[in-house]
């Protein structure tokens, strides 16, 4: 039973920090929104028995990456009030309704597959120690390659946000 | 209906609310850092559906599936923020409507 106290917390939790995320004119209140519905997730992670995700959700996304998104916020000096009104004539209108059907047919698809379906009987282990087993078993693969997508990522940042980068003299005609 | 048990499907419609949510904020935000945080919030949603699948399963997989998404959000959003100052630079804005210089 209290797991569904649990549940209504979370829920409501990450729902009003999207909603706070999409709506809010200032994008350091986006930014605060959507570290709510971050760390609601991670909440929501432990209530499923997923220790290690959890601990990873609040350093890496509601940390590091939220902390990157308050940096380029801060940089490039967008943390004011913007204009929300919309230019499109009709987008409101058909992201509502395209909004109002993506969401029934998750639903219903979810009702379909997961609301009648019994639960497994024993409880998934999420302990590190039962992760890094199967990462380092079964995912090795995938694993070395996530490292060469970091050294990519990394090296790619570093030079596309360089201010000296050799591309702007070939291309600043305009 | 005195026992409720939250099952995986409670958590799967909570990540189709939010995912949703991510969907109308990328089609209505104009400022490239909220649509960047809209695909933020979708990654997350899905997140959510792969651990309650893993609960469900009782297979420890999809958490592993998890980590992995984890990874590759965070270079994407190294590489994004990057394009996002480069085109700050160059353009002063960061308004997706003002870059418009291809249009006919």
């Amino acid at each position: 039973m209290s797991e569904v106290f649990v549940f209504g917390a979370v829920a409501l939790a990450s729902v009003i920090g999207a909603v706070v995320m999409v709506a809010h004119p200032n994008p350091v209140y986006s930014a605060l929104g959507l570290m709510g519905t971050m760390l609601a997730l991670a909440v929501a992670y432990v209530a499923q028995a997923a220790h290690f995700v959890a601990a990873v959700q609040v350093v890496v996304y509601a940390g590091a990456v939220m902390t990157l998104f308050m940096f380029v916020i801060m940089l490039i000096g967008v943390d004011r009030v913007e204009d929300l009104g919309e230019r499109l004539p009709g987008q409101r209108y058909l992201v509502s309704a395209a909004g109002l059907g993506l969401l029934g047919v998750l639903l219903s698809a979810g009702r379909r597959a997961w609301i009648t379906a019994t639960p497994q009987p024993d409880p998934v282990n999420g302990s590190v120690e039962a992760i890094a087993d199967r990462l380092f078993q079964d995912w090795v693969i995938p694993f070395e390659a996530t490292t060469l997508l970091l050294i990519v990522a990394a090296a790619g940042a570093v030079v596309l946000a360089r201010p000296g980068s050799p591309r702007r003299a070939t291309d600043d005609h305009e | 209906m005195s026992e409720w048990e939250v099952t995986a499907g409670w958590y799967m419609n909570l990540a189709a609310v939010l995912f949703v949510i991510g969907v109308a904020g990328m089609l209505l935000r104009r400022n490239a850092l909220v649509m960047f945080m809209s695909v933020e919030l979708m990654l997350n949603a899905v997140n959510l559906t792969l651990v309650a699948v893993a609960r469900h399963l009782g297979d420890v997989d999809g958490q592993v599936a998890v980590f992995f998404v984890m990874v590759v959000a965070a270079a994407e959003v190294v590489v994004g923020l990057a394009v996002m100052v480069a085109v700050f630079r160059r353009r002063m804005t960061a308004s997706v409507d003002e870059l418009a210089e291809l249009r006919g």
